[in-house]
């Protein structure tokens, strides 16, 4: 599982490879918030390559949503699947994140 | 409930794990019960997410929650899968809890942005039971959660 970062104009873009759990959401955690320190404004996580996210991804998600838009940024998800889409619907995050089905969706979106 | 071949009928795989209080630990253990339950070809979905994301909680809360990850502490884990059902136990050193009282609807909106509390919500809404029982061995600590999923 690892996290990679890149810039795509003025969107940080991070791919989540693998799971999204309590073992390393702080890492995904840190890498955003050490980006919005740097400035940054428009974020978008692409869930492509992820596996399976917990509780605590989930919640780490809402954490970095709430401190982005504290900072008048934006947070956008992309690529999820059918069974991150059923999760996320679940617990009604759904209605919380603006999703797109691809990342250039997601890019165009801002 | 899907096709399987003959072979596996009457097959049935047990799973005794035991970890340390580290949460460092939980994707492998999720691995080992996931792979008995591929191969008696359980709906993809829930390979994918009920049974990761189900045993991923109920690790973690047996870990720091339970446990708080003292060194001294373990979890135990068995698994018993078979073509009609998947059960998990899930035991833990710590303190007692009740179940119900801690679940809380992650989806009402005073806990949509929370951060934290959606664990046991979600073993809910993934497994088709879920039930607590004290430790065995007649102490004051120790919770086993048990997970049931249906093969369908």
């Amino acid at each position: 599982m690892s996290f990679s970062i890149k810039k795509q104009g003025e969107i940080v873009v991070v791919d989540v490879e693998g799971q999204l759990i309590v073992g390393n959401r702080q890492e995904l955690k840190q890498k955003v918030l050490d980006e919005l320190e740097r400035g940054e404004k428009k974020f978008l996580i692409d869930f492509a390559q992820t596996g399976y996210i917990d509780s605590s991804g989930l919640g780490v998600l809402v954490s970095l949503s709430k401190k982005i838009r504290e900072q008048g940024g934006e947070l956008r998800l992309a690529n999820l699947n059918d069974d991150l889409r059923t999760l996320f619907e679940l617990t009604k995050l759904d209605t919380l994140f603006q999703i797109s089905d691809t990342r250039d969706r997601a890019l165009s979106s801002f | 409930m899907a096709a399987f071949p003959t072979s596996s009928v009457g097959l049935r795989v047990s799973l005794h794990v035991e970890i340390p209080s580290d949460v460092a630990y939980i994707e492998r253990v999720v691995d080992l019960v996931r792979h008995p339950c591929a191969e008696l070809q359980f709906n993809p979905h829930h390979l994918a997410l009920n049974v990761p994301v189900a045993l991923s909680e109920a690790l973690s809360n047996a870990i720091l929650r339970g446990n708080q990850e003292s060194a001294t502490k373990t979890v135990r884990i068995t698994a018993d899968v078979d073509v009609t059902r998947l059960v998990v136990e899930i035991a833990d050193q710590g303190a007692r809890f009740d179940l119900d009282s801690k679940t809380r609807d992650a989806t009402s909106v005073e806990n949509l942005e929370r951060e934290d509390g959606r664990g046991l919500f979600l073993m809910r809404k993934l497994m088709d039971n879920v039930q607590r029982f004290d430790a065995p061995g007649g102490g004051v600590e120790g919770n086993v959660i048990r997970l049931t999923l249906s093969r369908r």
